[in-house]
């Protein structure tokens, strides 16, 4: 961030991308894209591995396509911008991981299908 | 305007100062509707990822997803962005004719993406794996249909925004309109790495 964009926060300029700016975001989606897609076509990583290396390559190439083709920044007249972004992100995490929880706990504590309540309640 | 205050620089400065702000608000009211369909998405994404896994005896994710075809949509996606992004130079430049050739490099594009995405929704049903076989194909169906009707819309706005410019040049309300499409077309991309990641990758697994 250059000291430029914050003393002058009515100027545009900085916060419109250029050729370099969006070909950097662009060649950086495609290697993080190769990398998902490789990790598990090409089986590059081990099966336990390939859920945390799919979700770190993706939060990754979400925070390159925020800044470099959405142009999110700390620039002053970005902020509320921002402020909702980061609100929206923790709504959705709630939301997703605990129906996540929830619906995994509800599943693991099911009764199985053809097992009496009798016979549930016997089970230590 | 307030015009007994008699510190106000010229009015056409005023004017200009307040369209733009005015440009401004609207951009920033678009992206605070962009903030309320990611939630669409985030409960759509929650539901495929409890339901994933709910087959009832039907085909899962790795019988039914070519990645390879997969990988094919995704990049068609990302060169829309970029091209978008270009078109944005090109309208920050004041260069009419290159935007509309941008815009329409986009339009082609992305009716390549829908067009792909027609085509394996088509031959998901010949399989007999349409949204009624299973919860887990009614949650994609749902997820990945949503995002392609976005794309659907986001077309016919670019489709628009390209006899737009042609029509009114690039005055202040083209340029407006073309700042929210740029928006919504990039937040499609975001939501598309999440599909193609959480969807087609993890289904994978």
């Amino acid at each position: 961030m250059s000291p430029h964009q914050i003393s002058a926060p009515r100027d545009h300029k900085n916060t419109h991308g250029s050729v370099a700016s969006y070909t950097v975001g662009f060649v950086a989606s495609l290697i993080l894209t190769g990398l998902s897609f490789g990790a598990i076509m090409g089986r590059w990583v081990s099966h336990d591995m390939a859920l945390p290396t799919l979700v770190c390559l993706a939060v990754l190439q979400l925070l390159i396509q925020l800044v470099f083709f959405l142009h999110m920044g700390t620039a002053p007249e970005q902020r509320s911008d921002l402020a909702a972004l980061v609100f929206t992100v923790l709504i959705l995490a709630t939301i997703v991981a605990g129906s996540l929880w929830v619906m995994h706990n509800a599943n693991i504590n099911m009764m199985p299908t053809g097992m009496s309540t009798d016979s549930a309640k016997l089970k230590p | 305007m307030d015009t007994s205050t008699t510190n106000i620089p010229s009015p056409s400065h005023g004017d200009h100062a307040h369209s733009h702000d005015d440009s401004r608000n609207t951009v920033m009211g678009f992206w605070l509707y962009l903030m309320s369909d990611c939630l669409i998405f985030s409960v759509l994404f929650a539901t495929f990822g409890v339901l994933a896994a709910n087959t009832a005896g039907g085909p899962d994710g790795r019988d039914l997803f070519k990645l390879s075809y997969v990988a094919g949509e995704t990049l068609i996606l990302l060169i829309t962005s970029f091209t978008f992004g270009m078109a944005m130079i090109q309208m920050h430049a004041g260069a009419k004719s290159k935007v509309i050739l941008w815009l329409a490099i986009t339009a082609a594009f992305g009716a390549a993406f829908i067009a792909m995405e027609i085509y394996e929704f088509a031959e998901l049903l010949h399989e007999g794996a349409g949204p009624g076989r299973s919860a887990f194909l009614s949650a994609y169906f749902v997820l990945v249909g949503t995002h392609g009707l976005h794309v659907t819309a986001g077309l016919m706005w670019l489709i628009t925004m390209i006899h737009q410019t042609m029509t009114y040049g690039l005055d202040g309300i083209v340029r407006r309109r073309l700042a929210c499409l740029s928006l919504f077309w990039h937040f499609l991309d975001l939501v598309w790495i999440c599909v193609f990641t959480f969807v087609y990758l993890r289904g994978m697994l």
